[in-house]
């Protein structure tokens, strides 16, 4: 039952990615593709070739291609640097992975903090249990509850 | 107290080494040649296909020769307007020694081939899709103009922008004469 739920779930997430790959709409895609003369987004831009790609675009959302034929018709015009995502392979990979290496290691030295620190709490909760109450404290204590019952 | 010191120390050499990282890559940026004040830096070299023939042209091919290196793109207005100027000192130069090549970039090659066809462009023309070539030369915006002596040198000052009759054949006889 509960596999059963998790597969509808995974559909239901994958559902809306296969429909944009195969039907890309040009603001998608916007955001994607880079301007190779302003080094920002299409999105951003409304330099002369950021409107050609644009219209590139269109025409081949037109034709039926899908989002990645797009991607790879552009990278064969202009080379990769026209994604604005780096590629999964080589070097670029470690933009990928590194920041999940951070939040990882992050997460570890937070936990390792907190551990520490409610150990500490815990340590001087107890010391103070143990010692005993100071024999000049005590005796102004009582004499202020003495004068407070008088 | 020591894992403390750890900590820091880890943290010091993590930022250290981004820092190390940035500098490395400024350091290493790629400004292009420096003209001007007599400079003759050697042209930086390119292999790229061409866009009026089969095959790739390379500049290190025209040694010998004295080379007009044109930077523009299809959709540059002020290409579409020096590109004739370009073609008739292709025409009154190319038998004393001086090949003109355009150097497509940051375009479709298509817009290109269309852009050589419509303006009757006989001179080489080449496709940098990427704009590797940029770089190497500097080039900050479309059209630029270089010139390259015999020896493949770079002479002369870069020309930014339209290039008009005068600068051209200035640019071409220092060159040749270089």
């Amino acid at each position: 039952m509960r596999l059963a739920a998790l597969l509808l779930l995974a559909l239901v997430l994958a559902a809306p990615a296969a429909a944009s790959e195969q039907h890309p709409t040009l603001g998608e895609l916007e955001g994607e593709v880079m301007c190779p003369t302003c080094k920002t987004t299409l999105d951003q831009s409304s330099a002369p070739i950021a409107n050609r790609i644009r219209r590139f675009i269109t025409t081949r959302i037109a034709a039926g291609d899908t989002r990645s034929e797009i991607k790879q018709k552009l990278v064969a015009q202009f080379g990769p640097a026209i994604l604005a995502e780096p590629s999964r392979h080589g070097f670029n990979l470690l933009a990928w992975v590194l920041p999940f290496v951070a939040i990882g290691l992050g997460a570890a030295v937070l936990a390792w903090l907190v551990w520490r620190w409610s150990r500490r709490r815990e340590a001087a909760s107890a010391a103070a249990a143990d010692s005993p109450i100071d024999p000049e404290l005590e005796r102004r204590v009582d004499d202020e509850l003495a004068r407070f019952d008088a | 107290m020591t894992v403390k010191h750890g900590l820091q120390a880890v943290t010091v050499a993590v930022v250290a080494g981004l820092l190390g990282l940035l500098i490395w890559k400024v350091a290493h940026q790629e400004k292009g040649v420096k003209l001007g004040a007599g400079r003759t830096p050697p042209a930086p070299q390119f292999a790229l296909s061409r866009l009026d023939a089969p095959g790739k042209l390379a500049l290190a091919s025209l040694r010998g020769k004295v080379v007009v290196l044109n930077f523009w793109a299809s959709w540059c207005v002020p290409c579409k307007s020096e590109a004739p100027r370009l073609e008739a000192a292709w025409q009154r130069y190319r038998d004393k020694g001086v090949v003109i090549v355009g150097v497509d970039a940051q375009d479709f090659s298509g817009d290109a081939k269309h852009f050589v066809q419509k303006y009757e462009l006989t001179y080489p023309n080449v496709h940098d899709g990427p704009g590797d070539v940029l770089p190497k030369y500097g080039v900050t915006g479309f059209p630029e103009t270089y010139f390259v002596d015999r020896r493949g040198r770079l002479v002369g000052d870069r020309v930014a922008g339209e290039i008009t009759a005068a600068k051209l054949t200035a640019g071409i006889q220092h060159a040749l004469q270089s």
